[in-house]
């Protein structure tokens, strides 16, 4: 065990608690920053859909995660972002700039679908984000004159002051550069007066309430953020694509999103990080088990969500808290040796909680 | 369907009452995914986001037993009827029960993965490509005035009538409907007079599957069975809310307006807005009234 003795209260919440996290989290950067030198192109590209993962699974980790509000309708945002990125530069505005507007339109919209959602809870709350996730498809697919419809859309090169992007160790570098921005503003706000303001509002509504936190405000404040955070991904997103339609964004994707989030740890944003590297790296493994499987069940074409389902089941029922919970108590085993207790770590009994009342 | 350019007020007229017809049906098949919802929703606060898919499963299994083993008709609806019951009774028994009480966010996201599981073991089993379903009744016609009626549309209507009324009996005057009942409104009270609610939770999740399985029965005439027909289900979602996710009247009434304007949008508004417009009302109805036509929740003081 590791004791800390503090002589600052900025130690409170400072990011990096001691010597060893800096250590590991410098070796951590070293390493991806020195990654494209030993990567090939194929996992260099891989690495860099894995971080656009992560930015989008930030922004849904800060509402799902951090202020309770459950979204089924993320890829969205993700599409908002992409398209408005994409017209813009398509219409001639430099990088940078349609960027950030791609960032303000996102959470623009999520602003709106936020204060809609105010006075909705729970399940009623993921129905309507679903709904709105159905409409913004919709609406994507039949507004051809803006978007193209089915027909899609090209996105143009990306250029960062007049040099083009078009090598794959460049957008490895930018992307990596907009998670880490992505990542510290996540953190900052999280240990803000903002960001404890929204985990009040996961844990109980009625206290947060009753100790002076305007919950419209916070709540649309959270759906804005991750909208816009979202948004940032779907604008690295389309240059990932290279040519966006409807179909890049179905339900499907929100899904995956919640799945990684779930399956690397709700409440964390470690979690999100483990949770995209699992869903970035999942199809290759299973193409690679797809080698070994008997071919009738190989080759079957609706394997892959199947599969996805079959993790998130197991997932919930056997490690609810994901990656960075089973990490935490494997950690916590080795701290405590031999004096471990299973049940340091065991989910409390709870009974039916009621939503009939609120 | 008839186009939107009618001629006189006679054809106008017998085109709306088509269009109410049509609407009607499909609004059925949705109440009753929906009235699966809310069963299972009422008495156990889970909200069963597979419930599209258990559907889709009644109807292979009834493609199976009816077209496949050569099953006589009555017989291979009520095997297939019973074997989804079944199917759901075990569900929660080996699977549900153990996340009872924890957030309602790790419920959904465990019934939408049963879901993915529910569709790709359809699709290892059965494959991808549509199947049609015979009936004794299909291709007939009733014609009433200017309206025709399919004999399918017509099952539909009174399949879910029958249904509707055979569910208000049992809860309303069986002892084991009436325990039912007792359960959803207070599961605490429900235990101390005796109740079995485990096994009561079991059952309820058995006859929603059996519901399911009607509803997929019932669908699968007028559109081909297939591993993807479940996605209905979300539609069925906005029926649901609609109704208030807590009364079985109230789902049925959902699931008939969102039925009926759908079509009447499919055939009086541009192409798009028929897909759009079980949303569109469903975002209006959360918007006006965030929870449901017939609202069960109160407010608790603190």
């Amino acid at each position: 065990m590791r004791f800390l003795f503090k002589t600052h209260y900025n130690q409170d919440i400072d990011h990096l608690k001691h010597g060893g996290d800096r250590f590991w989290y410098g070796l951590l950067l070293l390493l991806v920053a020195a990654a494209p030198a030993a990567l090939g192109t194929f996992y260099l590209g891989e690495l860099n859909l894995v971080m656009i993962y992560a930015i989008a699974g930030v922004g849904l980790m800060l509402l799902v995660g951090y202020t309770g509000q459950v979204s089924l309708g993320h890829a969205a945002f993700l599409a908002i972002g992409a398209y408005t990125h994409s017209l813009l530069l398509g219409a001639g505005l430099p990088f940078l700039l349609s960027l950030v507007a791609a960032v303000l339109v996102s959470a623009l919209v999520g602003a709106g679908v936020g204060w809609i959602a105010l006075r909705m809870t729970g399940i009623y709350l993921a129905i309507a984000t679903l709904a709105f996730a159905m409409l913004t498809e919709q609406t994507i697919s039949r507004a051809e004159w803006l978007t193209g419809g089915f027909r899609g859309l090209a996105v143009p090169q990306p250029s960062l002051f007049g040099m083009p992007l078009t090598e794959g160790w460049q957008r490895y570098y930018l992307t990596l550069a907009l998670l880490v921005v992505t990542l510290l503003a996540a953190l900052n706000i999280l240990r803000s007066s903002t960001g404890r303001a929204m985990v009040a509002i996961r844990d109980s509504e009625i206290s947060a309430e009753s100790v002076g936190i305007n919950l419209a405000v916070y709540k649309t404040l959270a759906f804005a953020l991750s909208a816009g955070i979202t948004g940032l991904a779907g604008a690295l997103f389309a240059h990932r694509l290279g040519y966006l339609s409807p179909d890049a964004f179905t339900f499907l994707i929100s899904l995956q999103l919640l799945l990684m989030v779930v399956v690397g740890g709700v409440g964390s944003m470690r979690g999100v990080i483990y949770g995209a590297l699992f869903i970035g790296f999942l199809p290759q493994l299973l193409a690679i088990a797809r080698d070994t499987l008997p071919p009738q069940i190989a080759q079957a074409p609706g394997l892959e969500p199947g599969i996805f389902g079959l993790i998130l089941v197991l997932v919930i029922l056997f490690e609810p808290q994901g990656i960075f919970g089973r990490w935490l108590k494997i950690k916590s085993y080795f701290q405590l040796f031999p004096l471990y207790r299973r049940a340091t770590h065991r989910r409390q009994k709870t009974y039916l909680r009621t939503e009939r009342l609120r | 369907m008839p186009g939107a350019g009618a001629r006189g007020p006679g054809d106008t007229l017998s085109q709306l009452l088509q269009v109410l017809v049509n609407g009607l049906a499909v609004g059925c098949i949705y109440g009753l995914i929906a009235l699966g919802f809310v069963l299972v929703y009422k008495a156990t606060e889970m909200v069963n986001f597979a419930q599209g898919d258990l559907m889709m499963l009644g109807a292979f299994m009834a493609v199976t037993l009816i077209g496949d083993v050569g099953m006589p008709w009555v017989l291979g609806l009520f095997l297939s009827v019973l074997a989804l019951a079944v199917f759901g009774y075990l569900l929660d028994a080996f699977v549900l029960r153990r996340v009872l009480g924890e957030p309602q966010f790790a419920i959904v996201m465990l019934t939408i993965g049963l879901g993915f599981i529910f569709r790709a073991v359809a699709g290892l089993v059965w494959g991808y490509d549509p199947r049609s379903f015979p009936t004794p009744y299909t291709g007939e016609s009733l014609r009433v005035g200017g309206v025709v009626v399919s004999y399918e549309n017509l099952a539909i209507l009174l399949g879910t009538l029958v249904l509707c009324v055979v569910l208000f009996l049992f809860f309303r005057h069986t002892r084991l409907g009436i325990g039912m009942q007792a359960t959803s409104q207070n599961q605490l009270a429900a235990y101390y007079v005796g109740i079995p609610v485990k096994r009561v939770f079991s059952l309820v999740w058995a006859i929603s599957a059996g519901v399911a399985a009607v509803a997929g029965i019932l669908l699968a005439p007028v559109s081909l069975v297939q591993p993807g027909m479940g996605f209905i289900g979300i539609k069925a979602f906005a029926a649901a809310v609609i109704g208030g996710f807590g009364s079985i009247p109230g789902a049925l009434l959902g699931g008939w307006i969102i039925g009926v304007s759908e079509q009447f949008a499919g055939v009086y508004l541009p192409a798009g807005f028929q897909e759009m417009a079980a949303y569109g009302i469903l975002i209006v109805a959360l918007i006006l009234r965030p929870e449901g036509l017939f609202a069960q929740i109160q407010r608790k003081k603190v």
